[in-house]
């Protein structure tokens, strides 16, 4: 770890402004991520900046129905909060069913979406690596590839994204308030991680230095009855082989509207856009759910690897889909 | 041998070292109060197979807090490189990835592991291998296995038997390799002033000594090793690594100053040995009512380049069951990866997964219950050795399981169970482990401010020896338990064997029943202040096959849409003589059972063929399981004695747990689901494509 | 880089600069010769580490010790009073919910920090509905455990050892 300075200003403006400033300067919110990094090797700042004491660890109501969380809201907070627990319980599901209790009670919600992929090869730095290294190589394609994309993968990356509760924010329409050198922007969750493309070496479409203020969660009657299902290796303490987030709005049998979004299987929260049009109208079934899974993961495009590859995700996406779906959907009736 | 009349045997005694270690204050390997340590962090190869060509360390040398830097270069010559693995920092050579070129000594564990990373290193790299099939040309036969067992055993012709019997199974079955992780990471603390004192995390202080003095030429009098708490173990620490070397030549480097060498975990995966691989084909062959003609299991399993070990995979078959013709082979690929070593219950482990998995695949092609299977084949005598059995309670092991379990209502039919959207099934498996006693350890017991006290360097793991001597040693006297102290973890004790080979309380408890029997010859029951004698261990008489054997019940779930398997239910009975503290023992057998679950649900240690280590080398990604992994999980054991084994009639525990758990596992998924997984782990993916959805 | 940073650990007050880089594990360890929390995996993957940070576990091997300035901690060594054991201590050894002891401490920190949260009313996931009111069951217990390591397998002891705890500890 190499020697760093370290500042914890009051406000976003200054912390913003530090950092900016600096293009070795990186945020510290919980430190379960950067930390990590620190010690590996991955991140080496000249300059940390601690923010937070500079953002708010509040959520308040907008007044529609909607919510917005300060950056700083531990992960155990937003969990726990009874607002978020009966209008978004995908939201708290999703938090819930990431990390530990230690690691929730120090995780941020700022921090939570921005933390990076934990691909064993972007970690380990004696290998070659496009996100951690420029133009380095992807060790992963043909690697240890069971926690990597099956959606929207490039030549450079094969990572995934490892937040759980950007899933859930990605299916509910969420949006970001970020506030850079050059002001304050929204930005809609959904398009705030990229694709790795020629570019893995970015996870977002954040400029250096812009900083999140908030997550706003719109109103949405429908994701009351939400859910988030997360299939891993073990029972708890362990990253999504896949993972579902979804709100359906059934009546009489057929699907009025859903918001699905995928985790565990691209570079960024993957939203289900194509099977949430395939759902519309369609009965409430476990046909009508195999089929939007199976429209949406039409693209879908398995890693061999040195453990058998990961084909078996898409098998295991669809079938997690339609559980969840079915679930919710009983649920209703 | 005269019997132990027990009044503190038997008894269900709080730990002794309890308080120390709910509190955190038992001090472990790092924890010693020192004044002003210096730290040391290790530097490593990058390369599988080659040669360090230059080590550039100006840049760590500038660094503010570096004292020095031990390169192949500076560091000095060992007096022993007989044992490659131990000869670090003695040549240019690499022979496995992660193998230590480098240490950093600095004032602060910070400085320390920042200036190691800033040393750079150049390779004259070439192709290394590492990858084990059963198809390499290049296989060979071990002249031994571990510890010291035949390679290839073969009595009749199991080709004829398996030829002319109406039932035959032939199939294939793998582990994985797994790393034994004890979560206090592998540490040494040394401190040089003209003699060496270590501070290190092993399970035997004496042979720690012996290694370490031979490899630098020390006399034994100049090495004292101290390590009264372990913070796990399972084999890795059962004798020095080469980091220990290290620490060595760094407290060398800087006399007067202890350094404190603490691996991180993720070193771990690279340089404190592992449990092999194995590729285990079973053969098998019966008559119509399961009595076997035949039981062949063949071997392939892997070593590094530099040091063997070959696991003892085959030892098992050898004894379980009754078959007139038998063979069991070992074959070894030497490959460009690192040491591996014992790993709890070496060759039981592993080699009680293929035999138990292929034993329910025969019961079901028969239409037998596996139980009754087992009983048909229980053999009179050891197999292997033609020796009676010092004591043999398989049977009932398996009769009172299937009893508490609730065996008897069971359907044999496979994947036809189903509670919600979840696939039930059960599953058995047996259970064995050798009873073992070393040549040689010593115990001291003296009467000290009206307490005896007993001394011996042994080591507790977590198993309980803190508070199970004075319970031997409080009924060798035949006086209070509470009126007795010992004193372990130290060689200025006298010399105690490695805690392995589930020997400990066997080994020592004999020894301190020896020198009960001296003190009170010597100094009849009326000891003055200072009365001390001595007393070693006898080696076994060779007369009879001794082993501790358990059966093991399983009930798992798996997930109709996903494939996600639980285990709500683990229920072991074993039979492993008189039991000396029924509190630690329940968890020394639960602890198993439950390692044993993790190996069979999460462990596999991912080796990467094009870089040649293990990629998933830490604990997010070498899974193992949490809590939330682990149901109810119950051990029992039947009230055996065995005169034969040793003064106690006590076997050891700390292995039997973890043997045949995983097969029973995996025979309770096929009976859940109708899919028979052969290779561990059983992971969702190896069942989700043969389920049928809701 | 150096700075100041004041810190109550375990009731006492310290007040010392560090490296910019230490973590709250090693301040504890190293500085302070607090060897109450362990280091199992210093990535925060096991629990071992875990204290108490203003009344809420946390891991102190992610913990920066800057970013702690003015921070509470408590250890497991600073969970007894007056010669007396936590109660979820005290359940530990009751239960014998520990072989090697090394997560222990972490355990028990974690334990105590769980039973709080649970008080509160916050859910966990093996709440099937978070907005529902969960009892201290056995999967409730294990889930919320879930994040601390225990490689002896002590689980099926630990379990227990918890919820008797929480039986003591809760109000007459």
């Amino acid at each position: 770890m190499k020697p760093f300075a370290y500042q914890a200003p009051g406000d976003a403006a200054t912390a913003v402004r530090s950092v900016a400033a600096d293009p070795a300067a990186v945020f510290l919110g919980g430190g379960t991520n950067l930390v990590d990094h620190l010690k590996l090797g991955v991140a080496a700042p000249d300059l940390i900046v601690d923010v937070t004491a500079a953002t708010s660890n509040e959520i308040t109501d907008d007044g529609a129905g909607g919510l917005r969380i300060g950056a700083a809201v531990p992960n155990s907070e937003l969990a726990a909060d009874r607002r978020v627990r009966d209008r978004y319980p995908v939201v708290a599901q999703a938090l819930l069913s990431g990390a530990s209790g230690q690691l929730r009670n120090m995780a941020t919600t700022g921090g939570n979406p921005l933390q990076r992929t934990r691909c064993v090869y972007f970690q380990d730095v004696t290998t070659p690596c496009n996100k951690r290294k420029s133009g380095s190589g992807c060790s992963a394609i043909g690697g240890y590839t069971r926690y990597h994309a099956i959606l929207g993968a490039s030549e450079q990356c094969i990572a995934t994204h490892p937040s759980d509760l950007a899933v859930a924010l990605a299916a509910l329409d969420a949006e970001v308030r970020v506030l850079g050198a050059a002001g304050e922007r929204g930005i809609p969750f959904v398009d705030l991680h990229r694709l790795p493309g020629e570019h893995p070496e970015l996870d977002t479409v954040l400029e250096h230095g812009e900083l999140i203020l908030s997550i706003d969660l719109p109103p949405l009657p429908m994701a009351a009855r939400s859910a988030y299902r997360k299939v891993r290796d073990r029972a708890s303490y362990a990253f999504a082989l896949v993972s579902v987030a979804a709100a359906v709005d059934v009546a009489d049998g057929i699907v009025r509207d859903a918001r699905i979004a995928f985790g565990g299987v691209a570079h960024k929260p993957w939203r289900a856009t194509k099977a949430e049009e395939s759902l519309r109208g369609a009965p409430a079934s476990d046909d009508s759910y195999r089929a939007a899974a199976q429209t949406e993961l039409a693209g879908a495009q398995a890693q061999d690897g040195i453990d058998g590859g990961n084909a078996f995700k898409i098998l295991l996406l669809t079938r997690t889909l339609v559980a969840t779906l079915r679930d919710l959907a009983h649920e209703e009736t | 041998m005269t019997a132990l009349h027990s009044r503190a045997i038997g008894r269900d005694l709080l730990r002794r070292d309890g308080r120390l270690k709910v509190t955190g204050t038992a001090p472990y390997a790092y924890e010693g109060p020192l004044g002003k340590p210096a730290y040391c962090h290790l530097i490593q190869a990058t390369i599988a197979r080659g040669r360090v060509t230059g080590m550039d360390t100006t840049s760590a040398q500038a660094i503010d807090g570096v004292i020095t830097v031990l390169t192949a270069d500076n560091a000095e010559r060992l007096a022993s490189t007989e044992d490659n693995e131990l000869a670090v920092l003695q040549s240019d050579e690499v022979a496995f990835r992660g193998q230590i070129i480098g240490a950093v000594i600095a004032e602060t564990s910070e400085v320390a592991r920042h200036a190691a990373g800033t040393v750079q290193v150049t390779y004259a790299q070439e192709p290394h291998d590492v990858e084990l099939s059963v198809d390499r040309a290049d296989l060979y036969k071990p002249y031994k296995i571990n510890p010291a067992y035949p390679t290839d055993t073969a009595d009749g012709d199991v080709a004829a038997a398996m030829a002319s019997a109406p039932v035959t199974l032939e199939n294939t079955y793998t582990t994985a390799m797994y790393h034994n992780n004890p979560m206090e990471p592998h540490t040494t603390t040394a401190l040089w002033d003209g003699s060496l004192t270590m501070w290190d995390s092993t399970q035997g202080v004496h042979s720690a000594r012996s290694v370490i003095a031979r490899v630098f030429g020390f006399d034994h009098e100049q090495v004292r090793v101290v390590c009264p708490y372990v913070g796990g173990g399972f084999g890795s620490k059962g004798t020095p690594h080469a980091h220990v070397v290290v620490a060595v030549m760094a407290a060398r480097a800087t006399p007067g100053r202890a350094v404190k060498l603490a691996l991180t975990r993720q070193q771990m995966f690279f340089l404190t040995g592992y449990r092999t691989p194995t590729i285990q084909k079973m053969q098998l062959a019966a008559d119509r009512d399961g009595h076997l003609a035949a039981i062949a299991l063949d071997v392939v399993e892997q070593t590094s380049r530099i040091k063997e070990f070959a696991e003892q995979t085959g030892m098992p078959t050898r004894s379980m069951y009754a078959a007139p013709n038998r063979r069991t082979t070992h074959r070894l690929a030497a490959l460009d990866v690192p040491v591996p070593t014992w790993m709890r219950a070496p060759g039981e482990c592993p080699g009680m997964f293929g035999p138990e998995v292929a034993l329910d695949e025969l019961a079901e092609q028969l239409g037998l219950d596996p139980i009754e299977l087992r009983i048909r084949n229980e053999p009179s005598v050891d197999p292997d050795s033609g020796r009676p059995w010092s004591s043999r309670n398989l049977i009932a092991c398996l009769r009172e399981g299937a009893e508490r379990f609730g065996w008897a209502e069971r359907d044999p039919a496979p994947g036809v169970r189903r509670q919600g959207d979840w696939l039930v099934g059960t599953g058995v498996a047996a259970s064995v482990y050798p009873t073992y006693r070393m040549a040689v350890s010593t115990a001291t017991l003296r009467y000290e401010r009206s307490r005896y006290v007993v001394e011996i360097g042994a080591a507790d793991l977590g198993t309980g020896t803190w508070t199970t001597l004075p319970q031997i040693a409080a009924d060798a006297l035949g006086v209070d338990v509470d009126d007795v102290d010992a004193r372990i973890g130290d060689t200025d004790y006298p010399i105690a064997s490695v805690a392995g080979g589930s020997s400990g309380m066997s080994t020592w408890g004999s020894a301190i029943v020896e020198a009960a029997r001296a003190f009170r010859d010597k100094f009849g029951t009326d000891p003055a202040d200072g009365d001390e004698a001595e007393g070693s261990v006898s080696p076994p008489t060779g007369k009879y096959a001794m082993h501790a054997f358990g059966a093991q019940f399983v009930e798992a779930r798996v997930h109709a849409d996903t494939g996600e398997i639980r285990v709500p239910r683990l229920l072991g009975v074993f039979a492993a003589g008189r039991i000396i503290n029924p509190r630690t023992a329940r968890s020394q057998f639960i602890g198993g059972m439950t390692m044993g679950l993790s190996m069979a649900l999460h462990e596999q240690s991912v080796l990467d063929p094009r870089f040649g280590h293990v990629v998933n080398h830490d604990f997010a990604d070498y899974h193992i399981s949490v809590c939330a992994d682990v149901g109810d999980v119950q051990a029992h054991w039947i009230d055996e004695y065995d005169p034969h084994v040793n003064a106690m009639g006590s076997k050891g525990i700390g292995e039997i747990g973890i043997v045949g758990t995983a097969a029973a596992v995996v025979n309770a998924v096929h009976h859940a689901t109708g899919v028979r997984v052969r290779d561990l782990p059983v992971t969702l993916d190896k069942v989700l494509a043969q389920l049928t959805p809701n | 880089m150096k700075t100041e940073l004041s810190l109550d650990v375990d009731g006492e007050p310290y007040h010392l600069a560090v490296d910019t880089r230490m973590t709250l594990l090693d301040l504890l360890r190293e500085r302070l010769g607090k060897m109450s929390p362990k280091k199992g995996c210093d990535h925060g993957q096991c629990g071992a580490c875990t204290v108490l940070i203003n009344g809420r576990r946390a891991l102190a091997c992610l913990a920066l010790a800057v970013a702690h300035d003015g921070s509470e901690v408590v250890t497991a060594d600073g969970l007894a009073h007056d010669g007396a054991l936590h109660p979820v201590a005290q359940a530990f050894l009751d239960h014998d919910a520990f072989q090697c002891g090394y997560c222990t401490p972490g355990q028990i920190c974690s334990a105590v920090g769980m039973l709080d949260e649970f008080a509160q009313g916050w859910p966990s996931a093996a709440t099937i509905y978070p907005a529902s009111e969960p009892e201290l069951d056995h999967d409730e217990v294990a889930e919320r455990m879930s994040g601390n390591l225990c490689r002896c397998g002590a689980y099926a002891n630990i379990v227990p050892a918890v919820q008797d705890a929480a039986g003591q500890m809760a109000p007459r």
